[in-house]
């Protein structure tokens, strides 16, 4: 099943053309890895999806991008941020305590019954690999917590609003080779009920938990196929150049 | 050569650093040294609790608790209205104004703390005293609701400009991060932007009382001068500051009269004092 397609995706900053005429279809409980060198888009792409990027103000598109068979610019945006969560390369927790920074977004969406709250809010630290590690204590300040379970409370806090795609912007670039270890574990038993994107900058990570894989390449999709085409016999020159690590 | 030139030059700018806390302690040595000598004819207690302030009575009677309490009533009518309009103007310019009013407005703020203030107590004195006076139907304009509004318009710069910057200093992350959580623009502000920054808003608040309390010139034109103790924000106050200013001149120096008037410098400076440390705790004790 189609859970989002893009569709002669064209997107400026100003004057600068950012992405060129990209067609994708991602499918529903897939990770989808993106991989490309700095500046080529992705991040872009993916800020896209859950239209952060029209917080810029010379951020300019065109093309169709359909999230469920709706045009995503059609959707209520606090909504489709709701459906489209999103976990940033650096661990952000709100400056609130553990427990809050997962009700943060319950809250805001309505929820008031503090029962119905905590369970959920257990729910999704369970989710996100954290609740053993930090049961005894949610009212402590989240920036107590290491680079990684920071990480991990971020993907809780995410999961807790119920969101059907999950996008991680190269989620581990800050973390140390366990925490990652913890995060991609995460990610891949995830997929069973969400679908992920992935941007990532570390190749074999890519490898590792994508189910296929895309190369962008200043701004243009150069490749998307499974991800274990990609990696043993690529059909472009450039994607074998740069998973071999000769550019990037 | 170049190492004596390198030892004048940290000496001279040592010298330059130390010579703004020296002037400082001689003036607090100075206004202690005038103003304690005061409490040699009347207890502590009578001057601050004293309710009737008549210097150039024989006695003299110093009691500043309606002094004190006229300073309280203006600075807290002030503070009622310039927080919220200033705090709001702040949360306006950092995130809500598109880039070219937000440059206007600030311009607009910056002119506004760029009035003196006697030109400010001279506007309120044709304006608004005119104004209080018929709206309430009041025998003079001249009250402390006049001086409160007036000194709001004082205050509102300094809490915009610092409570500004201390918005716009809050990370783009948190706004990110809850936007992308489905957060519309007010629950952001209301629920990650304004929390997080709200050390340096309370430090702007505190700057700007800071301001107010400190503030002569307009008050003594549009207070009435009064020195009641105050029963409501409409009728004439008269207060620390202005006392000062108004009767420095005539008090016969060494007299009780001037010793008091350096007495209320020194309750003046505690007050200014304690404000500008919380204040400073308030910024620096940011996590």
């Amino acid at each position: 099943m189609v859970k989002i397609s893009a569709t002669k995706l064209n997107i400026w900053f100003g004057e600068t053309s950012v992405l060129r005429n990209i067609n994708i279809e991602i499918y529903a409980n897939e990770i989808l890895s993106i991989i490309g060198p700095s500046n080529s888009g992705k991040t872009t792409f993916l800020r896209m999806l859950n239209r952060l990027n029209d917080l810029t103000p010379s951020f300019k598109m065109q093309g169709e991008v359909m999230f469920e068979d709706t045009d995503i610019r059609k959707i209520n945006v606090e909504l489709l941020r709701k459906k489209i969560g999103m976990v940033f390369a650096l661990p952000l927790p709100l400056p609130l305590s553990i427990f809050d920074n997962v009700a943060y977004g319950l809250r805001m969406h309505g929820e008031r019954n503090r029962k119905r709250i905590r369970e959920k809010v257990k729910q999704a630290l369970t989710q996100g690999y954290l609740w053993d590690e930090v049961k005894d204590r949610l009212p402590e300040s989240a920036f107590k917590l290491s680079g990684g379970q920071q990480q991990r409370l971020c993907i809780a806090r995410t999961l807790a609003v119920e969101p059907d795609v999950i996008l991680f912007d190269e989620p581990c670039s800050g973390l140390d080779p366990i925490s990652t270890a913890k995060v991609e574990e995460a990610m891949l038993k995830l997929k069973k009920e969400y679908t992920i994107v992935l941007v990532t900058n570390n190749v074999k990570q890519a490898a590792r938990v994508g189910d296929r894989t895309a190369f962008f390449l200043s701004g243009e999709l150069v490749e998307l196929d499974k991800t274990e085409k990609i990696f043993t016999a690529p059909s472009d020159r450039r994607t074998d150049d740069y998973i071999r690590g000769k550019f990037g | 050569m170049r190492k004596i030139k390198e030892f004048l030059i940290e000496k001279l700018i040592l010298i330059c650093g130390l010579a703004s806390i020296f002037f400082v302690g001689l003036i607090f040595i100075f206004l202690l040294k005038e103003g304690l000598a005061v409490f040699k004819s009347v207890s502590a207690f009578a001057f601050l609790g004293g309710s009737k302030w008549y210097p150039i009575s024989e006695p003299p009677q110093l009691g500043i608790l309606p002094l004190i309490l006229g300073s309280l009533v203006v600075t807290v009518g002030a503070a009622i209205i310039s927080i919220p309009i200033g705090v709001g103007c702040a949360v306006y310019i950092a995130e809500i104004a598109p880039l070219k009013i937000k440059e206007v407005l600030k311009a607009g703020i910056e002119l506004l703390a760029a009035i003196p203030s006697v030109v400010l107590g001279f506007i309120g004195m044709i304006t608004l005293v005119p104004l209080v006076k018929k709206v309430f139907h009041l025998p003079t304009g001249l009250t402390a609701l006049s001086g409160s509004i007036m000194l709001a318009f004082m205050a509102m710069p300094t809490i915009v400009s610092i409570a500004e910057d201390a918005l716009y200093s809050v990370p783009k992350n948190y706004k990110e991060g809850a936007f992308a959580l489905g957060a519309t623009h007010w629950q952001t502000i209301y629920r990650v932007i304004l929390p997080a920054a709200s050390r340096g808003i309370l430090a702007a608040i505190m700057l700007g009382i800071g301001r107010v309390i400190g503030e002569t010139m307009a008050v003594m034109m549009i207070t009435g001068n009064a020195a009641v103790i105050p029963k409501s924000i409409l009728v004439p106050v008269r207060t620390l500051t202005a006392t000062i200013a108004a009767e420095m001149g005539e008090a016969v120096v060494g007299s009780e009269h001037y010793f008091a008037l350096f007495a209320i410098g020194i309750v003046l400076f505690v007050i200014s004092f304690a404000i500008n440390v919380t204040a400073d705790l308030c910024l620096h004790e940011r996590i």
